[in-house]
């Protein structure tokens, strides 16, 4: 039923917002990127070993191992939501992973014929279909991430409890149950399988850390799912304003399960590309992870009170944190003062956002 | 003019609403047809009762007591979406807007437009802005569909607001003081958008506290007070002082 127009309209009493004040040149993002660059350029001519070739790696290594649970903690961010679990996902995912892939690969353990075999000589295991164990345990990780994610969405999202409150609990068990499953010792990652495992999570390509490539699989991933699908465009409405996402029909309580539920499958395949580089599960391992995790996502423009925030300001933020950690290092200042900048620079990212909002 | 439908079916028919709140009685044995291409104006003091009516009317609430009935049908709603899957849309008071997404993502809210890549829907852009846009164009409102909630004026975002309602072919429109927070020249094209959607034959109803509003546009006048109603006059049978006398209760029922 289209009414016919009198005139065209016109726009005469309102301007139109100019490219710089728009998008990602209007945000914090934008800005803690530029400061990134500037960072890098001081970097470069404060330590010759800085654009070596070997530090790059270990630096995209490094922010790469905290950069994909970023990724997913930004979606709870955007829907004014936060996830503390963050830190024990990690580990209880990695955790399941390397014992699933141990015994798996042991005869005698239960289900165990399914995937291994002796070989002649009787003390060799040979899996019966190489690449399976590892398959079935890094599922068996993701899953176990998935589970605790939906329990952390359903208290919040069904029951109605506060994220903050839900989620610090969560920590805590999920903490409590990977010491409980491991006796406090971690555990391994074995078997036939194992040396896959090492060559997909800590492995490189043509000298890209794999990590990193996963990573920026995955953030372009949910740079579209964020921008160009619905589904991306509730989760900035329930940030934005929760009870219109309610009265305009957007299924609130599915979506921000959803969200919880993304977040903890990016926390355990984090804890599982960790644990990789580490050669183990320790089960201590990415404790106060969270913290970090948190930083970097707030830095790269993630707004706690919802409604904003990105992919690539995940990115960023993990960078400009790993960045500055690398840079101390190389400058011999002693690591103790890296924690002090951290909350330094948290506080002034958001101060220089907030300074900029007003201007404007 | 004559109320449209005078002889017709009434798109929206209440009988007997009665809504309790524990101990509270919000409303108390309301009747009320509203006819297609009719404007009715719902009028009533804080608390009389208007708001409670309007959200079970839009599926917010489920009546305590009486039926609903739409075109004809009993309907039960349990939530918004089942009242606007049948053609009721609400324009609400802080007018539900997501401040951090533009005029064009506000308008389509719920019911984006996609398109199929194989498996996967993406969010269609363009034709939402080009939409968006053009509804725009008919409320006579200078607002881009690409610019933020957040950096527009009052007017604007009651246009965004009640551009949602024109996506659909909604058959009643409740508006709940829509022209309160607007200015004088925002508060004409809020009414003759009203005029626009009476000729369509779209039922409109209209809860303001705006005297001069409500006989600008309206057809006839409902008066709430107390959890019921007290007068359902055609506007040319009544008068502002007549309707409020009514409101304040300084007349009982007319």
């Amino acid at each position: 039923m289209a009414m016919p127009l009198e005139s065209p309209i016109s726009f005469a009493n309102v301007g139109r917002i100019r490219w710089w004040q728009r998008g990602i040149f209007a945000s914090q993002t934008g800005y803690v990127l530029l400061a990134l660059l500037g960072l890098l350029i001081a970097m470069h001519f404060a330590s010759p070993y800085f654009f070596t070739q070997g530090n790059m790696q270990n630096v995209a290594k490094n922010f790469s191992f905290i950069a994909i649970a970023t990724l997913g903690i930004t979606f709870v961010i955007i829907t004014g939501g936060i996830d503390l679990s963050v830190g024990s996902m990690m580990c209880f995912s990695a955790m399941i992973t390397s014992m699933v892939m141990s015994g798996l690969s042991t005869p005698g353990m239960p289900g165990a014929f399914l995937f291994v075999h002796l070989a002649a000589d009787g003390k060799t295991v040979v899996a019966n279909v190489p690449g399976l164990i590892l398959l079935v345990s890094i599922l068996a990780g993701l899953v176990t991430a998935l589970i605790v994610g939906l329990v952390n969405g359903f208290c919040i999202a069904v029951l109605g409890l506060s994220p903050f409150v839900t989620t610090l609990g969560m920590l805590s068990i999920v903490r409590g149950l990977g010491y409980v499953v491991s006796n406090g010792r971690g555990s391994f990652p074995g078997g036939p399988d194992a040396d896959y495992f090492y060559a997909l999570t800590s492995g490189d390509l043509f000298g890209v850390p794999a990590p990193f490539i996963y990573l920026v699989i995955l953030a372009a991933v949910m740079a579209i799912v964020l921008h160009h699908t619905s589904f991306g465009r509730h989760v900035f409405a329930l940030g934005g304003n929760e009870k219109a996402a309610e009265l305009t029909g957007i299924p609130v309580v599915r979506v921000k399960i959803e969200v919880y539920m993304i977040c903890a499958l990016a926390a355990g395949l984090q804890g599982i590309i960790i644990s990789g580089w580490l050669g183990s599960a320790p089960a201590n391992m990415a404790t106060s992870y969270e913290l970090n995790v948190i930083a970097a996502a707030v830095i790269g423009g993630a707004n706690l009170a919802g409604g904003v925030g990105g992919s690539l300001g995940a990115i960023v933020g993990c960078v400009l944190l790993e960045v500055i950690r690398n840079g101390l290092v190389l400058a011999q200042v002693s690591s103790y003062w890296q924690q002090t900048l951290v909350g330094v620079i948290i506080i002034l990212a958001v101060l220089v956002d907030r300074i900029r909002s007003r201007i404007t | 003019m004559e109320t449209a439908g005078a002889a017709g079916q009434p798109v929206l028919e209440l009988m007997g609403i009665g809504k309790e709140f524990g101990a509270i009685r919000a409303l108390h044995g309301v009747d009320l047809q509203v006819f297609p291409g009719e404007v009715v104006g719902l009028m009533g003091d804080n608390g009389a009762g208007k708001s409670t009516l309007v959200k079970i009317i839009a599926g917010n609430f489920r009546p305590t007591q009486g039926e609903v009935r739409f075109d004809g049908n009993a309907v039960h709603f349990y939530r918004p979406i089942d009242a606007r899957a049948v053609g009721i849309e609400v324009v609400y008071q802080d007018l539900a807007l997501a401040d951090n997404l533009t005029a064009a993502a506000n308008v389509f809210l719920g019911r984006e437009l996609k398109r199929k890549f194989g498996p996967f829907a993406f969010l269609d852009h363009k034709a939402m802005a080009a939409r968006a846009l053009e509804l725009f164009g008919e409320l006579r409102s200078e607002t881009r569909p690409h610019d933020l909630v957040k950096q527009m004026s009052g007017g604007q975002r009651q246009a965004v607001a009640i551009a949602r309602t024109r996506l659909s072919n909604a058959k009643l429109v409740m508006m709940d003081e829509p022209t309160a927070a607007i200015s004088v020249r925002q508060v004409e094209q809020v009414l003759s958008l009203i005029h626009r959607l009476k000729e369509q034959g779209v039922a409109v109803m209209l809860i303001s506290h705006r005297m001069p509003d409500v006989f600008a546009v309206c057809d006839r006048v409902v008066v709430m007070r107390r959890g019921e109603k007290r007068a359902d006059k055609s506007i040319r049978d009544t008068s502002p002082e007549e309707v409020t006398a009514l409101i304040t209760g300084a007349k009982e029922a007319a």
